[in-house]
């Protein structure tokens, strides 16, 4: 075991897989010399040089689009996206060539793009450096979207989705790179499949669903929860699509309550998803309709507001109020 | 970069403005900026100080080659553009006009290279021996794809426009590693032969020349020195916008600005463009870097079958073009040499009603695909949301047992409904 941030999880990560596989190669802006703007892939360049670290112009749809290429010749391309909302240049590469190349070849073609994208807020930052749009690509099949919470599952995580034979999306809770935590280098252990969610803490009186930078406001909550004599039960969603409904329909059915969280405005959004599934598996076990805690249905507030956008502890615990007194 | 090219607080704009203008007006019409043209519409074959060399390595049997597939590709066309008028099509992507800029180009590639194509380039799918039938499977609606690109390293049709372009570059990147990646593991052993050396070349047109994925493609392709060839088929109307709506200057003009060649040669004269590709390729090859060829030519038909000329342009224009026929200059100057009799052309003639007539055979008998394929198709690796909706269909459809097989939308032994079946006029 090792204690390490995130984000040095994720460039461990990274380095064990360059130094696994002479076909991986990381792209991006400013990945080299400088390390990333959040220094994840700090030190890289020097010990793997610039044809395997790459440095590349300015341009998103370039990256997805050349990386796509290099895919097709049998390279495992890595690419940094810089911000959330700085994704979108390469919304239509993600979207109509690199989640649809294995089905429109008929299953001839694979296409293992990794996307790297720092996401959410809670960072004071300016526009477009705060956002989830997690939940515009879960919507386009073909695609595999996960996002680590912690150290351990940044480490294995990046490794798992340069492994995985179809696209993978890596949402990577930028406010929690410095969150730091135990890593076991040697074995995944419990996070052996990066698909499956996670029990962090079990309850039985409802449950709070979150992932990537809310899963540890979720876990303060279900401790001030268990203060008023509340058991709560954390989940840890881990994959965003595909997502695992039968480790949260199971929680579903014991607490019969369901809380879903995350930084994404509601509308639209996973935990919608989340609800209509669960109602669907479960609807005879609930005692409360699932509720949603998330942003609101608004462009990302300016920073100095923020604080009350994001769903912090008290509006968990006021979902939780609402789902226990139903 | 010499000063006179940088920009000052002198320099003049309305000078600058009135000769992008002229320049603008003379490229709709005809060229004005410098063409490699070898053989004349008339069909004398002129010379040029660097192509010509290319074009000497001809054979006969390569030219009369060159015509043989000009021909058998626009009798495909014909007969593509008849099945999507008999409903047997969805819709179908005219190439006719443009027989010499494919085929010419496509000649000149070698096995080793890859190429990604648009959606038009039916003739360099030819010289790459892709089974024309296998063309017609996403026009019928039976695939999206259609062959495997791995068998003849010709990609599949890309139908977002220009979003191909950035793939052809990452290729040429990949390639650029491979070839370090076999010089380091040569080192030592030399017993093992070399692989040739590889490079990409893309399609696009002067419609998706305007797309921001040209644009970054080429700047990938100019920082990293990528063995790719920009092939643009200026085929002078993007549907019903003309190429001077796209750009003010000629095409080939944009390679300065990235800092590497730009040709233009004329699209309709197939041993030019054989020889402007072929160099370009060699260049590409040997680590020289990118190359933009614009093939001046035109579109003599229809954008799609769903589509009008008659709304848009006139038809002296085409006329004007008719004239500059790639078949009929490559048939003049192969009569006039002695290098081809009447035989030769009837034969021609011939072999193209045979692939129409394997074409039409083939379309009839194309499988429609069962929906599972599509659920197999849309990942790798095991889904379980795939896995899920897969088995509730399979119990939703046994549900129809007596009546269709599982999945059909028709019942047993029903002739396919055109509706039905999304292929209707």
């Amino acid at each position: 075991m090792t204690t390490m941030t995130i984000a040095k999880a994720i460039n461990e990560g990274l380095r064990a897989t360059l130094d696994s596989n002479a076909r991986t190669l990381l792209m991006g802006e400013d990945i080299g010399a400088l390390g990333g703007v959040y220094r994840v892939t700090d030190g890289l360049l020097a010990e793997f040089g610039a044809d395997r670290v790459v440095d590349t112009p300015l341009a998103e749809s370039g990256i997805i689009g050349t990386a796509i290429g290099l895919a097709l010749r049998g390279y495992l391309p890595v690419c940094e996206i810089q911000f959330d909302g700085f994704v979108f240049p390469g919304f239509n590469q993600i979207t109509t060539q690199l989640a649809k190349m294995h089905a429109r070849s008929n299953g001839n073609l694979t296409v293992p793009v990794v996307v790297r994208i720092p996401y959410g807020g809670g960072i004071g930052s300016i526009e477009h450096h705060s956002e989830s749009p997690e939940a515009l690509f879960a919507h386009t099949a073909g695609l595999r979207i996960i996002t680590p919470s912690n150290a351990h599952d940044a480490y294995w995580m990046i490794q798992q989705a340069v492994e995985c034979q179809d696209p993978v999306i890596v949402f990577e809770p930028k406010r929690r790179y410095w969150l730091k935590g135990e890593v076991d280098t040697v074995s995944p252990g419990a996070s052996a499949d990066p698909f499956k969610a996670h029990v962090l803490r079990e309850g039985t009186d409802a449950t709070v669903v979150a992932y990537g930078p809310l899963v540890p406001v979720a876990l303060a909550a279900a401790e001030a929860a268990a203060e008023d004599g509340h058991s709560i039960e954390v989940i840890d969603l881990r994959s965003i699509s595909p997502i695992d409904f039968d480790t949260v329909t199971a929680s579903a059915k014991k607490t019969g309550r369901l809380v879903v969280a995350h930084e994404a405005p509601t509308f639209g959004g996973i935990g919608g998803e989340i609800a209509a599934r669960i109602s669907e598996r479960a609807f005879l076990s609930l005692e409360a309709p699932v509720i949603r805690v998330g942003g609101f249905h608004m462009p990302y507030p300016v920073a100095k507001v923020e604080e009350d956008y994001l769903p912090d502890i008290d509006r968990i615990l006021e979902a939780l109020d609402r789902v226990l007194a139903y | 970069m010499g000063a006179t090219h940088l920009p000052s607080t002198e320099f003049d704009e309305t000078a600058a403005d009135d000769q992008l203008e002229a320049e603008a007006e003379a490229q709709v019409g005809g060229p004005a900026e410098p063409m490699v043209q070898l053989l004349t519409p008339d069909g004398t074959l002129g010379t040029d100080p660097v192509f010509s060399a290319y074009a000497d390595r001809l054979d006969p049997a390569k030219l009369r080659g060159f015509y043989a597939d000009m021909a058998k590709i626009r009798r495909f066309d014909v007969e593509a553009t008849a099945l999507q008028r008999q409903g047997q099509l969805a819709l179908w992507v005219p190439l006719t006009g443009q027989e010499a800029a494919q085929i010419g180009s496509g000649r000149a590639s070698q096995p080793q290279d890859y190429i990604f194509p648009t959606y038009r380039e039916h003739g360099v799918a030819l010289t790459r021996n892709v089974d024309l039938s296998e063309l017609l499977r996403q026009f019928r609606g039976v695939s999206n794809g259609g062959w495997n690109p791995k068998d003849t390293n010709f990609h599949l049709y890309t139908l977002v426009l220009a979003a191909q372009t950035p793939h052809a570059v990452g290729y040429a990147m990949g390639i650029q590693r491979d070839q370090k990646l076999a010089a380091a593991a040569a080192d030592g052993a030399t017993d093992r032969p070399a692989e040739p050396n590889a490079a990409v070349v893309v399609y696009f047109g002067d419609g998706a020349s305007s797309e921001g994925d040209v644009h970054e493609s080429m700047v990938f392709a100019s920082s990293y020195n990528a063995p790719v060839v920009f092939f643009c088929q200026n085929n002078h109307w993007a549907i019903s916008v003309p190429s001077s709506v796209q750009t003010r200057i000629p095409l080939s003009n944009r390679a300065k600005g990235y800092g590497f060649p730009g040709i233009r040669v004329d699209g309709n004269d197939v041993i030019a463009v054989h020889a402007v590709t072929e160099w370009a390729l060699e260049h590409a090859r040997e680590g020289k870097g990118p190359v933009l060829i614009e093939a001046f030519t035109y579109r003599v038909g229809a954008h799609t079958t769903a589509d009008d000329p008659t709304k848009y342009r006139e038809s002296a224009e085409e006329a004007l073009w008719r004239a500059k026929d790639p078949l009929d200059r490559l048939e003049k100057y192969l009569r006039a040499q002695g290098l081809a009799d009447d035989a030769f052309f009837e034969k021609v003639k011939a072999d193209g009603d045979d692939l129409a007539a394997y074409v039409r055979k083939t379309t009839h008998d194309l499988e429609t695909p069962d929906i599972r394929t599509a659920f197999a198709n849309t990942y790798v690796e095991a889904h379980p949301l795939v896995a899920e909706e897969l088995a509730w269909f399979e119990e939703y459809s046994s549900g129809f047992a007596n009546d269709a097989e599982p999945g059909s939308t028709q019942p047993a032994g029903a002739e396919p409904d055109e509706a039905a079946t999304g292929l209707a006029r």
